[in-house]
């Protein structure tokens, strides 16, 4: 019986990778164990073995393809005593989708038909007015924008450094460092012990001293046995040295849920940093922002707390190709216009946010969707001006739900612009319960599409 | 010289051997005091009755309720920070913890913005909006004034870490106590310093009580000078009541990080005469054994004993310095209970720059 290679899974949030380098070619016989090919992942470059022993039959993908899906078939694998051409033309099996390998999860059930169909209407994401109209725009991902934010930076200006584990010589755990330790040296690019209480006081007493430092957390998650630097020395410095000395200092990395990571490493961070006077909090969705903002964040004078998603990291989007793309912490920026209802979110919110809003604009419902990039400074006024034309608000994030900044918003609305609610504000969150590990629990416990959209027909009073 | 703290319960540091033998850290013969001129005698004899009088002073004025919340009171430490100050120089950093009056002075601060921060008056040096435990001044390169135990010592790592970046050869001076001493960020920065050697000397200044807990009760290993033991740290043993001691042992340790070799620590045998903050009765000790401290080894007696002895000031000149200095600590009081509040204003000042 012909065996079916597949691109294996090589990390928790991979859906697909490059086909490297095969080590094998057709008709060689290879053992257990035995390394067959090298894939790159957005991560690393991994090899990948045999699992069987056989005669490989057919090489399905060849070498130097990318963006193979994850679980598509690369080779087959004749068994002992088979015929090596008949298992090379045996139909092979239906290729799973890609998507297989993220959770099987019960599929939600399909959306309710609207009763009238509407008219659709144009989604059309909107310009940043900070970008010149006319600018060429370069697909990037996440990844590599901040990688750029964090190189143009220490270019421009010797006093900026970056710290963290694995940020040298690994070239980052989710390589958003790559490439800096080759280009400026282990004084700037500096490995540190797995001790992020101590290396975050570390960088906050360098930035005392008037180093600009860029610390980096592995996630997030890890960063809550740093918080006490980070609150109580970071933040609070300049207020209690009456102005005299605060900490130029970024702290960043991935927060929130990746996938199948569980309860210790999926945690979202941004309601607690955005509670803390002292602080700036950045949690971009595009790269675009992620390098405009990054960029800002590195040149304040004030401790910016970067809140980045392992999930988007791999995620291309538009950046301007400009000399110095850099953007205003504490500006929302409105993705697209819509008259019918807001959706306010931020991070990877918005995938749920701007999905929703597709699927709305097919049943005529012209929403509009803000994405606050900043969590604080929080520019109310784009949200109170929204609200004010849709009559209508749902607040989209991955967070816990209690005390979130979703209420923080609904309550902020409520109190300045109660007359214009045409319905009472949803507020969209992660579950109330500690993340999950199975793949089905762990999909209830985020927000979903259908969330989003059946929230805005609710406030809409369209279900 | 302080009685040394009573070792660790029999067996449980030493019961075995380290199975990392190979290098013993090194634990350093303190130097011998240094021969201080009269000069020097005078100097170290007037900023160390500085201290102390203000403090009195701060013990007075807190009990009339003009400085509210925690006041810890540095009396009995004085010669630490005093010999310590006597062996660096502009642009080498100080930070501490929560009982850092005596450090912002020996630092060179206006003994009124830091009274005047004690009752939380505009011309305090963070005006008004830190309070006893939180002050800074980039003038005088001293860091804080923290109230977290043990957050200084990755601060003052970081301030050693900024030196070495820049290629400068300052030296940060990391003050904590025995109490900080069992933080679990003390030990992530002594690692990282010795890794790099970065340039800071840890001062571990060893009063006996952290709060109200004696080190014998708090700590399995009471040799603090060995705490780096495990980071290949050297430490020495320091009378930490006798500022020509303490100034040979910074003048050694500052020389050393100036030279490139990485941190070292220097445990400072002293004692706080006061309790932990103004609301400690101090129940946790003897009358008796504050009472011999004072009497024995009290660090401003040991120099003005020294300075008759050695007829190098009479009674008068000596008298003379004392009026000076409490004209001195009179006048900051003065200040610091005449000065206005913060204007309402300053409430939102000083946020985010």
């Amino acid at each position: 019986m012909a065996t079916e290679i597949l691109m294996p899974a090589l990390s928790p949030t991979m859906e697909e990778g490059n086909l490297a380098k095969w080590l094998v070619k057709e008709g060689d016989e290879v053992s257990s164990g035995d390394v067959i090919a090298e894939i790159e992942t957005d991560k690393a470059t991994m090899e990948v073995e045999a699992v069987d022993e056989g005669t490989v039959a057919k090489i399905v993908v060849p070498e130097g393809t990318e963006a193979v899906k994850v679980n598509a078939v690369i080779a087959i694998l004749a068994g002992e005593g088979e015929d090596v051409s008949a298992a090379a033309s045996a139909p092979a099996a239906p290729a799973p989708d890609g998507a297989a390998a993220a959770p099987a999860a019960d599929s939600p059930p399909p959306a309710a038909q609207p009763a009238a169909p509407a008219q659709p209407v144009a989604v059309v994401t909107a310009a940043d007015p900070d970008i010149p109209p006319g600018t060429e725009m370069v697909p990037t991902t996440v990844r590599e924008a901040l990688r750029d934010a964090m190189a143009e930076e220490m270019r421009a200006d010797d006093d900026v450094f970056v710290m963290g584990e694995e940020v040298a010589e690994y070239q980052g755990a989710y390589k958003i460092t790559q490439g800096l330790l080759d280009e400026f040296g282990a004084r700037r690019v500096i490995d540190t012990p797995i001790t992020e209480h101590g290396f975050a006081g570390v960088g906050v007493g360098a930035a005392m001293a008037g180093l600009k430092p860029i610390v980096e957390f592995m996630t997030f998650n890890f960063a809550m046995q740093a918080i006490d630097q980070i609150i109580n020395s970071a933040a609070k410095t300049l207020y209690m040295s009456g102005g005299q000395m605060g900490a130029p200092i970024v702290f960043r990395g991935p927060n929130g849920a990746a996938a199948r990571v569980a309860a210790q490493h999926s945690q979202c961070y941004a309601a607690w940093y955005s509670h803390v006077p002292g602080l700036k909090v950045v949690m971009p969705y595009t790269a675009s922002d992620a390098k405009g903002l990054l960029k800002a964040a590195i040149r304040d004078p004030n401790p910016v707390i970067f809140l980045e998603n392992e999930i988007l990291y791999g995620q291309s989007f538009d950046v301007p190709k400009l000399d110095d793309h850099v953007l205003p912490i504490g500006r929302a920026r409105v993705h697209k216009v819509g008259a019918d209802a807001t959706i306010v979110s931020f991070g990877i919110g918005m995938t749920y946010s701007v999905a929703a809003a597709e699927q709305l604009a097919g049943e005529g419902i012209d929403v509009e969707v803000i994405d606050l990039r900043s969590l604080r400074p929080l520019d109310l006024d784009t949200v109170i001006a929204s609200v004010q034309k849709t009559g209508r608000l749902v607040t989209v994030e991955e967070g816990f739900p209690q005390s979130s900044v979703g209420d923080h918003l609904a309550s902020q609305v409520m109190q300045r612009v109660f007359d214009y609610l045409d319905a009472p504000v949803i507020t969209i969150c992660g579950k109330d319960v500690p993340m999950p590990y199975a793949a089905n629990l762990e999909k209830l416990a985020l927000p979903s599409v259908e969330e989003v959209v059946a929230a805005v027909k609710t406030v809409s009073y369209r279900d | 010289m302080v009685a040394k703290a009573k070792k660790a319960s029999a067996g449980a540091a030493s019961g075995r051997k380290s199975a990392a033998a190979g290098r013993a850290p090194s634990a350093l013969q303190a130097p011998s005091p240094a021969k201080f001129s009269t000069e020097q005698e005078l100097d170290a004899y007037r900023q160390m009755l500085l201290i102390r009088r203000f403090e009195e002073k701060a013990g007075q004025l807190y009990g009339m309720g003009f400085i509210g919340g925690f006041c810890h009171l540095y009396i009995g430490q004085e010669a630490v920070v005093v010999g310590m100050q006597m062996a660096i120089g502009d642009g080498d950093q100080v930070i501490t913890g929560y009982r850092d009056h005596g450090h912002m002075l020996a630092c060179g601060m206006d003994p009124k913005g830091v009274m005047a921060e004690l009752t939380g008056r505009q011309g305090g040096y963070s005006r008004g909006k830190g309070g006893s435990m939180h002050m800074f001044s980039k003038e005088s390169d001293f860091y804080g004034g923290h109230g977290i135990v043990g957050a200084q010592v990755s601060l003052g790592t970081g301030l050693a870490f900024a030196n070495q970046y820049r290629g400068n050869d300052r030296v940060s001076l990391t003050y904590f106590g025995d109490g900080a001493s069992n933080q679990g960020q003390v030990y992530e920065s002594f690692n990282m310093a010795s890794l790099w050697r970065l340039p800071v000397v840890y001062i571990i200044e060893n009063n006996r009580y952290a709060m109200g807990t004696a080190v014998q009760r708090s700590s399995a290993l009471t040799d603090f000078s060995q705490r780096g033991a495990s980071f290949n740290i050297p430490g020495m043993h320091v009378d930490g009541m006798d500022v020509r001691a303490v100034n040979a042992a910074a003048e050694h340790a500052v020389a050393r990080c100036r030279a490139g070799e990485g941190p070292i620590i220097l445990e400072m045998e002293t004692y706080r005469y006061r309790g932990h903050s103004m609301s400690d009765p101090a129940k946790y000790r003897t009358k008796d054994e504050v009472q011999k401290m004072r009497t024995e080894h009290d660090p401003i007696e040991q120099v003005r004993a020294r300075l008759i002895k050695a007829k190098q000031a009479s009674e008068d000149e000596l008298k003379a310095i004392d009026k000076e200095i409490r004209e001195v600590v009179s006048q900051a009081a003065d200040f610091a209970q005449t000065d206005p509040e913060p204007d309402p204003s300053e409430l939102y000042t000083d946020i985010l720059l």
